[in-house]
């Protein structure tokens, strides 16, 4: 409550006269207050809202695994749950035909969603530190299909199945975000702070250049595969199953580990470029390892799962009113709550419509633009 | 744990004569370009401890570059800054940043940070990241004692838990210096203090930048458009004209008729103040 604009009342009240000596001892108990009404992060606090989210996410994850063209009661998913963990067997004749959809398909697909719905909520808290701007997001800025254009080249090139890509696709979508991310920051630098509308523009150019490219490389393939393509472009979580998914968790883990250990920096960076040098950050260094990091992370998330677009604007904009603007807490609860919106955004999409099935990237979309939008008109003076 | 206390500063100003001493210094944009011309020229001075000292120059002729010179975030072209007898460009950020704290001119805060966690950042630099914490419970008991003393010297403590965008101007200008004092800092920069501000806020950090230096001895540095400021707040005043050292000294020295005519190229009016007794610019009636 106290990151909203709650009124200092309470405060006021008790409002010390300057104190005269240097470092003194203060007669009010103001640091004890700051800790009590949350003002100041403390690690009680961190870890209540996180279990929390936690708990929060193992519901979604279950109660998502449910649902789906062929329904299982929820009594089903518990033991097939606890027979496969028990006996570590996965086939039809021990879990039955449900027990198989279940932890076969259903469950890499919801553990994928919630990855990745994850990681593109931290790539969007980076960058918007990183540009300082509330608005940025992987997708809108044209990472993702920078991304996507490494991995296109890489499918169009490659030789192999998509099975044998699956641990390189990542760099390849690496190599692609991280040379758009550059572009992007240099644009924003040479203005001192980019402004949003500026920024969006060169987003939209970008994602032109980008998607033309990308349009290409579908117009010179094969049908069927370019078909495959296309399904993949517009966002899908059709999983290829347990092995992109643990190459996914490698990634993800590496960089949300680093990623959290610079929450601090990321908090003095939002001060701008040269207050942070001031207050003793390098900030070329940290630039370049944010940029790798976010990149890396986008790669390996558009690799298998095409471009799922604002996931990484709307959720960080929510966590950040509820719970404040300290990376801290921003960075991890964003995480869980963005791989929360995905697995309930893929659910809509799977179950809508079912048995047909629609790309997720179409309900972030749906969800996420007119967000952006009225973000973009209202939120203005806020904001912006 | 006393953060600040075990992590000695390599730098210690107090036992050079000079705070900081700026040896014939020239910089310019884009050091590459031969043709461009210097934004700053052979500049020399010292800047010794406990002393206000205020730039004061034309539009564009180089204050802010110095300052940021001074900070730390522009490398000279040329000669030498040195802080407590350490050349800046040898010594990392962090390091500089444990003695020298700078308020920029303008403060752009686009996330809705509370005011006592902007306040917080400024114990950064003394912070040891570790790698197992992630930074949860970093602020130890001493980091919010200096939070909480720099709040209560720049009178924000009722404001703590309002979000930066929501402070006026000059609020928000003693938040930063707060912030900035959280860095216990051994030199204060700011920049163009009081542009912007109401004059009753203007008094307020007039009041406060001579009660840092009582209180404190703290050294500061301070860029200012506004003669009469510097006249009021500076012990001594440096002159910019063109990117070169006009004049350095005492206000009345410093602010005369003559002076101001050389530097500005216009007539101004210049007489006592008449209650401190140093020079008043105003314009020719």
């Amino acid at each position: 409550m106290a990151n909203g604009q709650a009124t200092p009342a309470h405060l006021a009240v008790s409002s010390p006269e300057p104190v005269s000596q240097p470092n003194g001892a203060v007669g009010w108990d103001v640091k004890g207050k700051w800790q009590r009404t949350g003002m100041i992060l403390t690690g009680r606090r961190w870890g209540l809202v996180l279990v929390g989210l936690l708990l929060a996410s193992l519901g979604v994850v279950t109660l998502c695994s449910r649902f789906g063209a062929a329904s299982a009661p929820l009594g089903d998913v518990f033991q097939a749950l606890l027979h496969a963990l028990k006996t570590g067997e996965l086939d039809q004749a021990s879990i039955g035909t449900s027990g198989v959809i279940l932890l076969q398909v259903r469950l890499p697909r919801v553990l994928m969603g919630f990855l990745v719905g994850g990681s593109l909520a931290a790539v969007g808290v980076t960058l918007q530190a990183l540009l300082r701007n509330p608005l940025a997001d992987p997708y809108v800025l044209g990472v993702s299909s920078g991304a996507a254009l490494g991995a296109a080249v890489t499918m169009l090139l490659g030789i192999g199945t998509m099975m044998a890509l699956l641990p390189i696709l990542p760099l390849c979508g690496f190599a692609g975000g991280l040379l758009t991310l550059v572009v992007i920051y240099r644009l924003a630098q040479s203005q001192g702070r980019l402004s949003i509308h500026s920024l969006l523009l060169a987003g939209v150019i970008l994602n032109a250049i980008l998607t033309a490219l990308i349009m290409f490389i579908t117009s010179i393939m094969e049908p069927n595969r370019s078909a495959g393509l296309m399904a993949w472009l517009m966002g899908s979580l059709t999983a290829p199953g347990y092995p992109a998914l643990g190459v996914l968790v490698g990634y993800a883990v590496f960089v949300l580990a680093i990623l959290m250990q610079k929450a601090q920096t990321l908090n003095v960076l939002t001060l701008g470029e040269e207050t942070a040098r001031s207050l003793g950050i390098d900030t070329e260094r940290t630039k370049k390892h944010l940029f790798v990091l976010t990149a890396l992370l986008t790669g390996a998330v558009v690799s298998v799962s095409g471009m799922i677009g604002f996931v990484g604007m709307v959720v960080p904009h929510a966590v950040r009113l509820l719970l404040g603007s300290d990376h801290r807490l921003l960075l991890p609860a964003s995480v869980l709550v963005g791989g929360m919106f995905l697995v309930v955004a893929d659910t809509i999409a799977r179950t809508l419509f079912a048995p047909a099935e629609i790309p997720v990237g179409i309900v972030t979309a749906l969800i996420g633009g007119p967000f952006f939008l009225y973000l973009l008109l209202w939120r203005k003076d806020r904001m912006l | 744990m006393a953060a600040s206390m075990t992590i000695g500063s390599p730098v210690q100003p107090i036992s050079i004569g000079y705070a900081m001493d700026v040896e014939n210094v020239s910089f310019r944009y884009g050091a590459d370009q031969r043709g461009r011309a210097w934004t700053l020229e052979g500049v020399s001075f010292g800047v010794p401890k406990g002393e206000v000292l205020g730039i004061v120059g034309p539009n564009g002729s180089g204050k802010s570059s110095l300052l940021k010179l001074l900070a730390g975030l522009l490398r000279p072209h040329c000669g030498d800054i040195r802080l407590g007898g350490h050349s800046i460009g040898r010594l990392d950020p962090r390091e500089i940043a444990r003695s020298v704290a700078v308020v920029p001119q303008e403060y752009v805060q686009v996330f809705p940070f509370t005011v006592v966690e902007t306040v917080l950042m400024g114990r950064f630099p003394h912070r040891r990241a570790s790698w197992w914490s992630m930074g949860i419970g970093d602020e130890t008991e001493q980091d919010l004692s200096y939070v909480q003393q720099a709040m209560i010297e720049t009178d924000v403590v009722p404001l703590a838990d309002r979000l930066m965008s929501d402070l006026s101007g000059g609020e928000r200008q003693r938040v930063v210096i707060a912030r900035a004092l959280a860095q216990e800092p051994a030199i204060l920069l700011l920049d163009e203090p009081m542009a912007f501000l109401d004059i009753n806020h203007q008094i307020e950090i007039c009041a406060l930048i001579g009660r840092l230096k009582a209180e404190r001895q703290l050294t500061v540095v301070l860029v200012s458009h506004d003669l009469n400021v510097a006249s009021q707040v500076c012990d001594r005043v440096l002159m910019l004209k063109d990117g070169q050292l006009c004049r350095m000294g005492a206000p009345e020295d410093t602010i005369k008729p003559d002076v101001l005519r050389m530097v500005y190229g216009c007539e101004v009016v210049v007489d006592a103040h008449p209650q401190t007794g140093r020079p008043r610019v105003t314009m020719p009636g």
